[in-house]
């Protein structure tokens, strides 16, 4: 039995009870996997390619309807999706993008401020071409973030960006949460940004959660931090990278 | 009442909060107003009334084949000849009413043909059912050429207006319905996931995301459809009509009249040619969004 529910009660976020998934007969993707996430925690989810991240998040969104499995899902009746493409409409302007489904006599003014609070005010008649990747991908988390969501999925957001737009999102997705304290679950494959940004970091291994670390920085979470490095070590032992000592040593 | 309250103290209070510097450069970078260069590759930029040099280069051959003695005035009458005979034919009155004729027959045709496509296109594009049901006949219909049905359509609706009518609108008809059932189907997956992490209604999606995006299929389709209709037409004037510019034409053919000929296909090539530049700048209009090689 395979069950989706929305609409959980304020206990938790996200609730999962034993999921499988599988796309062919062979080899489940997903297999046994449990997973509960406070409201307002923020969990960053790591895991090598094919390790099942994007279809546990699939699975939270109900995405996955190609798939088949079993295992129980709740989740809040806000939920909200961040891809790693910013998945813009283009025949729509900026902030009709922003505000698209959502209805109410004040809508275009809760779309102006989300897009104030990603630092685009005074573009909301731009086309989406007009804007740069990293401006899309703001956009896009604008669009998230105006239905405030109890709960928000981010597939790699910030896989398409280069490095230095990477670490100012970095900043601003922070400041974001910060303000709205949705419960967060990033899928990311960079061990550093799931430091960064997230309270608890998990890393999937066969189908379900291998390692669970709390990430427990105070103020400024700085890579050159000896601590935080010591959790990177840990993270990338855990992702079955023996060599996270030495990577570590070149660096310092 | 209460929740517009709320919602506005939320702003003030959001407003206080400080907003994360953005990155300037970056922002300047995507403005619209960059300086617009030549692209490398590519046809270049536009020219300015481009689509009249061919035209005209065209014109200005005949002009002077004809000036120069090279163009027999029997089998090619010149131009200055063409402009005086539609100028007497306006004046005695016999071209105005066959223009009108023909305009209204061209205007009618097109509009229930691209109607009747657009719903055709829409049944079978929005639903598989539809698909189903309507796509294989409007594709038996696309390979029977206008002319082949033209003796079946003279016996069910007469030598009247209706029938010619009918028998444009089935001509425009199948690229309207080909291009926006195309456009309908190629539409990316991907907005359709995104639609519904949004939750939107079956009618938001197709209003917002389906319709929008099939938007550059149905103006390719219009573009061919507009040549469509001239098309028939010339067809149905010329083979069952007792007014109209192809009825003009087929009777200055009885008379030999070259001149007259001309005057009438100078004025199909002007109305297509005009007919197609209006459909041109709306589509520029509607699909401002889009930045194409056109541009």
């Amino acid at each position: 039995m395979a069950t989706h529910t929305r609409g959980l009660t304020a206990a938790t976020a996200v609730r999962i009870r034993d999921l499988h998934r599988s796309f062919t007969d062979d080899r489940p993707v997903l297999s046994g996997l449990d997973l509960v996430i406070e409201p307002g925690e923020f969990v960053a989810l790591l895991g090598r390619s094919g390790s099942g991240k994007s279809t546990l998040l699939r699975a939270l969104a109900g995405l996955d309807q190609d798939a088949q499995g079993t295992g129980d899902i709740e989740v809040p009746e806000q939920v909200s999706v961040v891809f790693q493409d910013s998945r813009l409409l283009p025949w729509q302007r900026v902030l009709r993008n922003v505000v698209i489904g959502l209805d109410g006599p004040n809508a275009k003014e809760r779309g102006r401020e989300a897009l104030a609070e990603v630092g685009l005010a005074g573009r909301e008649r731009a086309w989406p071409r007009e804007l740069s990747g990293g401006e899309q991908q703001r956009v896009a988390l604008a669009r998230s973030l105006v239905r405030e969501p109890q709960l928000l999925l981010a597939d790699e957001p910030f896989g398409a960006l280069d490095a230095l737009t990477r670490i100012k999102m970095h900043g601003l997705l922070r400041a974001l949460y910060e303000r709205h304290k949705p419960a967060v679950l990033l899928v990311t494959h960079d061990v550093d940004e799931a430091i960064v940004l997230a309270d608890r970091v998990l890393v999937l291994d066969s189908g379900h959660v291998r390692t669970e670390r709390r990430v427990d920085l105070d103020g400024r979470r700085d890579p050159s931090d000896p601590h935080f490095a010591a959790i990177r070590t840990e993270l990338l032992a855990a992702l079955g990278l023996a060599g996270g000592a030495e990577i570590k040593q070149e660096e310092s | 009442m209460a929740t517009a309250v709320k919602g506005v103290e939320k702003a003030v209070e959001r407003r206080h909060h400080e907003i994360p510097p953005v990155d300037d450069e970056e922002q300047a970078a995507g403005r619209a107003s960059r300086p617009r260069g030549k692209r490398r590759l590519g046809p270049g930029k536009a020219i300015p009334f481009g689509y009249l040099i061919g035209p005209l280069l065209l014109l200005g051959v005949w002009f002077w084949g004809s000036a120069a003695g090279w163009i027999d005035p029997r089998v090619l009458t010149a131009p200055w000849t063409v402009a005086t005979t539609a100028w007497d034919l306006w004046e005695s009155g016999r071209l105005g009413p066959d223009l009108l004729v023909s305009a209204r027959r061209f205007a009618f045709g097109l509009a229930f043909g691209v109607g009747a496509g657009l719903v055709l296109a829409l049944v079978s594009g929005l639903s598989r059912w539809g698909e189903a049901i309507v796509d294989g006949p409007v594709q038996i219909k696309r390979s029977i050429p206008n002319l082949a049905l033209l003796p079946l359509l003279l016996l069910w609706f007469g030598i009247d207006e209706r029938m010619k009518i009918i028998t444009i609108a089935l001509g425009v008809l199948i690229p309207i319905y080909l291009h926006t059932h195309n456009g309908l189907r190629s539409i990316d997956g991907r907005y359709a996931e995104l639609a519904e992490t949004l939750r939107l209604g079956p009618a938001a999606f197709i209003g917002r995301v389906v319709l929008p995006g099939a938007l550059p299929g149905f103006f390719l389709g219009l573009r061919f459809a507009v040549t469509a209709s001239w098309l028939s037409l010339v067809v149905v004037e010329q083979v069952n009509a007792t007014s109209g510019i192809g009825y003009m034409m087929l009777l200055a053919g009885t008379y030999g009249q070259t001149d007259v000929i001309i005057v009438g296909l100078v004025l199909y090539g002007l109305l297509g040619l005009g007919s197609d530049a209006i459909v041109r700048i709306a589509q520029r209009r509607v699909l401002s969004w889009r930045r194409t090689l056109e541009d």
